[in-house]
């Protein structure tokens, strides 16, 4: 058998793909949380629960309304993504004069009752969700084994994250996001509708958890929780990224993936602190992050 | 005076004989505050279509916050602000330039995230007949050039006419243009003067805050001169030869 490093090739590859799968939900994550702060300049930490509430959102739809796997990738998101405008529009709104650790407190109040009310009503202990059909199974690629919908949520992720970095790179209406990150008074100036905007990116950045949320109901137990312990860790790969930088945001991400994928092969006890020792370091070399702007 | 959220009214003692063009622009007992700071009290003036007027004045006059103040960028305002006939104290901040307004701040503000060409396309059209891309990468060149640049890498005097530039696509009839000419080599401030030569021949209103009098002097048809956030001088260019001492002593210089 194939060795890598004294690692089974097989038991090396099924960890990389897991890190790579986990870093693909660090990335959306992340990108979200970049994409709102730039714009609103508060800590979404609400982020988690909004995650969460994607992957309830599509347990619930499918118990209660059928709605399969495939529609609510695409109605989950809007839906989450919709009502967190009404949040923005009349929550956030209010605050945004005050200093932005109000509005960092009242995302935190928000992400509390989200999921205490689903506590409240369903309990701690998570629900499974269905794998769809066709997902299911695997590939065997010889060296290893590849389970279908682990593949699927890698692609699905990326084209996300892609198909963001081309709506905030490449299109008119990212050139006004990225401008309005830099000088809002500016843009108001030239006649752009930027409490508009900042209600439209809110919806975009919590969009973007929800549908990670949908993609990660078949793989973890869809729980009122499971949105606080992944914020944790998305809010250290944010500051070893840095602020300002979508690619970036994208990169540290599955990188921070991968790395917490390989240490789980060679140095498990490590595997939920290495980010966290990365992050460390990154701050005393580069407080800025890896991809952030030095001031 | 009409407070903020008061109703909106128009100045009708326009009757007086000599004035053909209308007023585009006319401030009435304008005060400004920026939180607790009063900075505007009770600025006066009036802008004619077509005109080009300066607000001259020493550092710190209250030019700069008269400009912010038409595009509803500081804190509480009271007075005045009609353009093109309707008042706009009362307006949300991105519905002013939305009256044909184009407005070049003094710190320039070309973004660092944008490219050159992103910078010029970035301002929304505000009405129809903005001068064409070709039209001013003709003005331009050098920002032709240098269209894949990011914004901020360009020269002072390139960065002045990107910000210049991107509003005259925008099909802006009144400029307000903040300190254009300070810290820019010699050419280059002739080259925004044949710039301005050029917008106010094409019809465009254009109120310019300079500290280079030699330069406003032969571009504008008059010039207000602010002290502590008044008007207290109005002067026309057929004046100026006779008032030119009085003006110095007014400016310090
Ligand atoms: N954001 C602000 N907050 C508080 N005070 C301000 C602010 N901006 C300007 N001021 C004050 O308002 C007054 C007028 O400033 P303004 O920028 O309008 O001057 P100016 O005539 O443009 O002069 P210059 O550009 O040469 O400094 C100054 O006393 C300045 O200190
Ligand atoms: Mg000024």
């Amino acid at each position: 058998m194939t060795m890598i490093f004294g690692v089974p090739m097989a038991v090396f590859m099924g960890q990389l793909t897991l890190g790579l799968v986990n870093g693909a939900f660090y990335a959306l994550l992340s990108l979200g949380l970049a994409v709102i702060f730039g714009l609103l300049k508060i800590v979404n930490f609400a982020h988690g629960a909004q995650y969460m509430l994607g992957a309830f959102a599509a347990l619930l739809a499918f118990n209660y309304l059928g709605i399969n796997y495939w529609l609510a990738l695409v109605l989950v998101p809007l839906t989450v993504g919709g009502l967190s405008m009404l949040i923005e529009r009349f929550l956030l709104r209010r605050i945004a004069h005050l200093d932005h650790l109000y509005g960092l407190l009242l995302t935190f109040g928000l992400a509390l009752i989200f999921e205490g009310t689903l506590i409240n009503f369903f309990g701690v202990s998570g629900a499974r969700y269905a794998t769809p059909e066709i997902l299911q199974g695997g590939l065997n690629l010889g060296f290893m084994f590849l389970p279908t919908y682990r593949a699927w949520v890698l692609v699905a992720a990326l084209a996300m994250c892609l198909f963001t970095w081309f709506m905030i790179e490449r299109t008119r209406l990212g050139a006004y996001l990225r401008a309005g990150t830099e000088n809002s008074q500016l843009m108001q100036a030239f006649g752009v509708n930027v409490p508009l905007l900042i209600t439209l990116t809110y919806g975009f950045g919590v969009g973007l958890a929800a549908f990670a949320g949908v993609l990660a109901a078949p793989l973890y137990p869809v729980s009122p929780t499971m949105g606080s312990s992944l914020l944790i860790v998305v809010f250290a790969v944010v500051v070893i990224g840095g602020m300002g930088s979508i690619l970036g945001a994208i990169l540290t991400g599955l990188g921070m993936g991968v790395i917490e994928g390989l240490t789980k092969v060679y140095y498990p006890e490590a595997a939920n602190t290495v980010i966290f020792l990365v992050m460390i370091l990154v701050l005393m070399l580069r407080p800025a992050g890896l991809f952030g702007k030095e001031a | 005076m009409i407070s903020e959220s008061g109703e909106a009214t128009r100045q009708t003692s326009e009757a007086s004989s000599a004035t053909r063009a209308r007023d585009i622009l006319k401030i009435t007992d304008l005060h400004a505050f920026y939180g607790e700071s009063h900075i505007l009290h009770g600025v006066n003036m009036n802008v004619k279509e077509g005109e080009l007027v300066t607000l001259l004045g020493r550092n710190g006059a209250g030019r700069s916050t008269t400009l912010k103040a038409i595009m509803n960028m500081v804190g509480r305002r009271s007075g005045s602000i009609v353009i093109g006939g309707k008042e706009t104290l009362g307006m949300k901040p991105h519905h002013v330039p939305r009256l044909g307004v184009g407005y070049c701040p003094e710190e320039r503000g070309i973004f660092a995230s944008l490219d050159v060409h992103e910078n010029l396309l970035l301002p929304p059209t505000v009405s129809s007949g903005g001068m064409s891309l070709d039209a001013i990468y003709a003005m331009f060149p050098n920002l032709h050039e240098r269209r894949k640049s990011q914004g901020t890498r360009l020269s002072g005097g390139e960065q002045q006419m990107l910000a210049m530039a991107r509003i005259l696509r925008t099909g802006a009839r009144i400029l307000l243009l903040d300190e254009i000419t300070e810290g820019l080599a010699p050419v280059i401030v002739q080259k925004l003067g044949e710039v301005l030569v050029k917008l106010k021949a094409s019809g465009m209103t254009i109120v310019l805050v300079e500290q280079n009098f030699r330069f406003a002097a032969p571009l504008a048809d008059r010039h207000f001169v602010m002290e502590h956030g008044e008007i207290i001088e109005e002067i026309s260019a057929l004046e100026l030869a006779g008032r030119r001492q009085h003006l110095h002593s007014l400016l310090g210089v």
